[in-house]
């Protein structure tokens, strides 16, 4: 896990570490500085010397200006090493869901992966900076202010094995105790949020029932309940600020009665009023440093929780791969189940579809037609391996899905989901994706099929409109007819519409359906629908029931043997139904 | 600069709120932290008295005749501590309570003021954005309280007590540390702004680049099934690239901020020593309130006040990012704040009524089941009228931006009971006249009479009460089946609730949940099925019992075998009420008592089933578009 991270700093390796490097120059700098300034002291002290004061001045001057520019190099190499790990990391997971399948999609929420490419890299970013500026150098200039200290204030240093453990203890008392209540609040804060999110999309419903005042009285219970949880857990960290300074001050006092004490006692002799001073300085750093460790420590743990969710994307294995020798050539669009059986996860005890054999010859149309959890969508997604099979074979053109490349497969097989999708960009970028160098004269073609063209030349940019994200500015029908027209831009060997003309009224469906036969008749054409109407004229029906084959046949066939055809049929006649736009 | 100023507003009103919040304790606060603050900064002027001391017995070596003098410091000294470390754990605690309990006050006013807002704002308002106030907006405003303004009182109190001592001692050397902060206010502009704009620079780039992972991420199985992986990865290549920069130059200038300020202050001492010794070695005149000649007793302090002084700029400096940030995050919370509500003139209220023996109808305290609209005239008399259901629209305009008209004319009468159907295409207005039965919109032009009263009239609440909505898009909420439903009617028993499941046709699906009607549901119900989400949505609409319906497309999800099912319930459902229906399938709407068929917002249409197909216009074209194919 830890090597696929380190992995994403990649070309940004020397600034991720010249920038410690530099941080342990500046922290040399800062702890040689106070070493200096107490000769600069004595030099005042003892009587201005004035070529002592320039030349220690000189020096300090010069020390200063290298502390800046350690300093400030390291500022931004750090910034560099951080905001490039960040985009290597996100380009990381970016692609790693690129290669997840179907399955692989499922067990992720799109909203919890938004959020880690998002938040939870953010997060690590700032673990990262504050480690490659801090890990090194806090500890160095703990380390250095420590020695300097007993080098240079001798029995001064005394008050350091005090103050140190007793902060050092008290740091990490408040952060293990303030950690789990962090956490805890934040879940809940997640909540909260989420509930704000909820309130807001069903506003119709509210005002619908007249229930803004439930709905400010279960939020304002909510909110306090944070309240006072966030407020405990503040207040633990709240301790910080005071343990330092009582610290300090213990320091402050120690030195100056101690160190005054050793001074006029030993006549100037042991240590003279600058190293004081220099004592006071070493001590203040020292505390700094573990104040800044305790940080680091706190920014960790809050990042852990990120990278482990990070690291849940990027360990994900995905469960397609090409095979070794992948065959590009797809012969035609012939497909058979053989003896299939699929279920969405090995854990799952009922199959999703059981004992499927069906021969679908090329350039024939079939539909399909089953209630709702009748696996339909399952049993196509597994020709264009959107889902393997678990047991069984699927065929198309003769041979195993599974010895196609997955491009040359999904280039052959054109699928229009049932939850589709149009993305921002115009409408001509949009048809594109189902052929990159589709012309003007096919992409209208493939629109004229799907009884799009009409509509996209009503709209003032005609081909250039923009659709918006998520396709919100056209209608529902208008999208499906969009979608199909760019699964027909693929000019595909099978094409499978997964219920994809619900929102499509019933004279432009048949007009499609028409135009199918007539313009891609060697195409094997799977339709499946609600609606008898969208499927009666196909060349077989299958009827699905609870993952298994009820009935094949014609329309008429059908009406005949299949009890749970007929009765949807009736179902839909009866009320003269069918469906109006 | 007006933009300036308003930025000041904002912060003021800050400040405002906070203090209007807690007149006690945030006073209480800001004492102490200027308390422990100046306490800290103290101990130079004792330094400076203890080191003199020192200096002067130094020579003589005599310890106890220095310790009669220095322990009297000493101990001030650590009184002083004592109450500065108190005050400042009150200070700290308090602080955090009161940051929480602003911030708490902050999102509450947000969410009730939101709630009061009309549905205009949320049409007009994508989800995300208003969510990111509550987010984003209130962890900036979160840094400001609790980080930026404390240490702003802070380092502002040091720098005041600092900047009185070195007055009082040397005038000079005042001048001189006055000219290098000069310098570092310099280097904060650059810096701090700089990082200040890529901050806010790199939110927007963080936002374009979560709305498009957003979108990748949704739309996942699409890009599968086209192979779209390698453009989708080139395009976002390129945007991330865009944040990665934004992302380096927001934190560069921010790390190099501190160490150059750090220096500039290193610097400063320095000249302060080589000024100072000069001074000393001259002998030059001092200026200063204290009248005190320049000596080594007031340089070697001033050289830790330089010190201290440069290191609280510092602190100042680092809070730029915050402030600012701080600051653009309150404007957006304050302009949700001050966004116009909802206004309701209406004074015709919903009343329990029971019918005299003289069959005249009053008011009642208890729950008959019956209900009155309570009307006041001008006159002081008030009138009853029995709530029956009785919809009519006179020709009604309407638009949603005052351009582009979406109804016309449109004249609908719905009497008590009768079902009215809405057919047409997309975008033909049918759910628009439903948003201005309930008040969602206003009409522009025209009227609407329920039970013959102006609905402007009528107070808004209860308008919605006597209205039922269903829904296409349905929304549940956080918690259990049984809740979902109860909350048509709050206080509906679980026995009414089931019920009503009944009536619908939800019960069979609901009883076989692995937790029956106490199932959890989570996420807008994502672990049930649109059509079962739907049946959820009718049966809390059932438990409600208004009565007028509307169904917007409510059954659209459920499929046509199960609606079979479903539809002696809806039939059950609408029995003695008025309902308006929406819907796609035309087995829905042909019993209905009226069927208008819209076009562009004009009802072009209007009559029984049998009417329509005998009139064979628009309706019986989408009638027979069915059976043509056959």
């Amino acid at each position: 896990m830890f090597y696929r991270l380190a992995r994403c700093i990649g070309r940004y390796r020397a600034a991720a570490v010249a920038t410690p490097l530099l941080m342990v120059g500046e922290a040399a700098i800062e702890c040689l500085m106070p070493f200096i300034i107490a000769n600069l002291i004595n030099d005042i002290n003892a009587g201005c010397e004035m070529d002592k004061i320039l030349g220690n001045g000189v020096i300090l001057v010069i020390l200063a200006l290298c502390s800046m520019l350690f300093g400030g190099s390291a500022g931004f190499t750090a910034a560099r090493a951080s905001s490039g790990f960040a985009k290597n990391l996100r380009r990381e997971l970016f692609a790693r869901v690129e290669d997840f399948s179907f399955e692989n999609i499922d067990r992720f929420s799109s909203a919890s992966l938004v959020t880690r490419m998002t938040t939870d890299v953010t997060n690590t970013q700032m673990a990262f900076m504050m480690i490659i500026r801090g890990a090194i150098r806090a500890p160095l200039m703990l380390i250095f202010s420590i020695v300097m200290g007993f080098y240079m204030g001798g029995p001064l240093a005394g008050t350091f094995v005090v103050v140190i453990p007793v902060l050092a203890f008290g740091l990490i008392l408040i952060a293990k105790k303030a950690m789990p209540t962090f956490r805890a609040v934040f879940r809940k804060y997640d909540r909260l949020n989420q509930s704000i999110e909820e309130n807001v999309m069903a506003m119709r419903t509210v005002k619908g029932f007249v229930r803004e005042n439930y709905e400010k009285e279960k939020f304002g219970a909510a909110a306090e309940d944070i309240r006072r949880d966030f407020t405990k857990a503040e207040q633990i960290v709240a301790w910080n600020n005071p343990l330092m300074q009582i610290c300090l001050y213990f320091n402050m006092i120690f030195i100056m009665l101690v160190g005054s004490k050793l001074i006029v006692a030993n006549r100037g002799t042991l240590i003279d009023v600058g190293q004081l001073s220099a004592m006071l300085t070493y001590g203040f750093q020292i505390l700094m440093s573990l104040m800044m460790l305790s940080m680091i420590y706190v920014m960790i743990t809050i990042s852990a929780e990120s990278v482990r969710r990070i690291g849940e994307v990027l360990t994900e294995v995905p469960a397609l791969a090409d095979p070794a020798e992948p065959v590009t050539e797809i012969p035609d669009g012939s497909v058979e189940f053989r003896g299939v059986s699929f279920k969405y996860s090995a854990e799952a005890e009922k199959f999703a579809l059981e004992g499927i054999n069906l021969k679908i010859g090329s350039g024939e149309t079939i539909g399909i037609i089953g209630g709702t959890g009748s696996s339909k969508s399952t049993l196509v997604q597994l020709i264009p391996r959107l889902y393997d099979a678990t047991e069984g074979t699927v065929l198309l053109g003769g041979r195993d899905v599974k010895e196609y490349g997955l491009e040359a497969l999904r280039g052959a097989v054109s699928m229009v989901l049932q939850k589709n999708m149009l993305f921002a960009g115009t409408i001509r970028e949009n048809l594109r994706w189902g052929n990159e160098n589709a012309t003007d004269e096919e992409i209208e073609e493939a629109c004229r099929l799907a009884q799009a063209h009409d509509f996209v030349m009503s709209f003032p940019d005609g081909y250039d409109s923009m659709i918006e994200q998520g396709g919100t500015n056209v209608s529902g029908g208008q999208k499906q007819r969009l979608c199909i027209a760019r699964a027909l831009l693929k000019k595909p060997k099978v094409l499978i519409l997964d219920d994809s003309t619900s929102a499509v009224d019933t004279k432009t469906d048949a007009l499609i359906r028409r135009g199918f036969a007539s313009y891609i008749p060697e195409t094997t054409k799977i339709i499946i629908a609600q609606r008898i109407s969208s499927v009666e004229d196909a060349d077989r029906i299958v009827v699905m029931d609870g993952g298994k084959i009820s009935a094949v046949g014609t329309h008429e066939e059908l009406l005949r043997s299949s009890v749970i055809y007929r009765e949807v049929y009736e179902q839909q006649t009866k009320g003269g139904g069918t469906d109006a736009a | 600069m007006p933009r300036e100023s308003a930025k000041k507003g904002v912060l003021g009103r800050v400040l405002r709120t906070l203090f209007e919040s807690y007149p006690v304790l945030a006073p209480v606060v800001a004492f102490g932290l200027v308390f422990s603050s100046v306490v800290s900064s103290i101990p130079a002027l004792f330094q400076q008295r203890i080191i003199a001391i020192v200096e002067i017995y130094v020579d003589s070596g005599d310890w106890t005749a220095a310790k009669a003098e220095i322990m009297p410091l000493i101990v001030t000294l650590i009184v002083l501590y004592f109450f500065s470390i108190s005050l400042m754990i009150a200070g700290q605690l308090i602080l955090a309570y009161m940051t929480q309990g602003y911030l708490c006050k902050m999102r509450r006013k947000m969410f009730e003021h939101m709630q009061d807002l009309p549905i205009r704002y949320f049409d007009t308002h994508r989800a995300g954005d208003v969510m990111s106030y509550y987010t984003n907006d209130i962890d900036t405003l979160r840094q400001l309280v609790s980080q930026a303004l404390p240490q702003i009182v802070r380092s502002g109190a040091i720098l005041a007590t600092i900047l009185g001592i070195m007055i009082w001692y040397c005038g000079w050397l005042t001048i001189l540390i006055l000219l290098g902060v000069c310098a570092m206010i310099f280097v904060t502009k650059i810096f701090g702004g700089g990082s200040a704009r890529y901050f806010k620079r790199q939110q927007q780039t963080m936002g374009k680049t979560e709305g498009y992972i957003q979108e990748m991420m949704n739309g996942q199985k699409v890009v599968k099934v086209f192979c779209r992986e390698k453009e989708s990865m080139a395009a976002f290549e390129k945007i991330n690239g865009e944040l990665c920069e934004d992302s380096f130059r927001a934190n560069a200038y921010a790390n190099c901020l501190a160490p150059i300020i750090g220096n500039i202050g290193n610097v400063l001492y320095v000249l302060t020593a080589i000024v100072g010794g000069t001074l000393l070695v001259t002998g030059a005149p001092n200026f200063s309130l204290s009248g005190l000649p320049v000596s080594i007793s007031i340089v070697v302090p001033f050289l830790n006040m330089a010190k201290q002084f440069t290191g609280n700029v510092n602190n100042l400096s680092q809070q730029v990012n915050a402030i600012v940030m701080g600051m653009a995050g309150a404007e957006r919370i304050f302009a949700l704040i001050d966004e116009e509500p909802e206004t309701d003139e209406g004074y015709v209220t919903l009343v329990n009524a029971k019918t005299e023996a003289d069959g005249s109808v009053t008011e009642t305290e208890e729950r008959t089941g019956r209900w009155a609209w309570k009307h006041p005239h001008g006159d002081g008399t008030v009138t009853y009228t029995p709530l029956a259901g009785d919809v009519r629209l006179f020709d009604v305009d309407f638009s949603y931006d005052g351009e582009k008209q979406v109804l016309t004319d449109v004249t609908v009468y719905a009497e008590p009971g009768q079902k009215v159907a809405f057919v047409g295409a997309t975008g033909a207005g049918k759910t628009t006249i439903t948003n201005l039965i309930n008040r969602f919109y206003d009409i522009a032009d025209g009227k609407i009479r329920y039970d013959g009263i102006n609905i402007n009239k009528i107070k808004k609440a209860d308008l919605r009460r006597s209205l039922g909505i269903v829904l296409q898009d349905t929304s549940l909420f956080t918690g259990t089946v049984l809740e979902n439903i109860r909350y048509g009617r709050l206080d509906a028993t679980d026995e009414e609730c089931e019920n009503a499941a009944k009536l619908v046709g939800a019960d069979d699906f609901i009883s076989r949940l692995p937790g029956g009607y106490g199932t959890e549901l989570t996420g807008n119900g994502a672990n049930l099925s649109q059509g079962q989400r739907q049946l959820i949505a009718i049966a809390r609409a059932a438990v409600a019992d208004p009565p007028v319906l509307i169904m917007d497309e409510a059954t659209s999800s459920v499929d046509t075998r199960t609606e079979a099912i479903v539809s002696r319930g809806m039939d059950k459902l609408m029995e003695g009420r008025t309902v308006f229906v929406i819907a796609h399938r035309l087995s829905t709407v042909m019993n209905s008592d009226v069927i208008m068929v819209l076009d562009h917002g004009r009802i072009i249409e209007r009559g029984s089933h049998d009417k329509l197909i005998a009139e064979r216009g628009t309706y019986w074209q989408l009638y027979t578009g069915a059976f043509e194919l056959e």
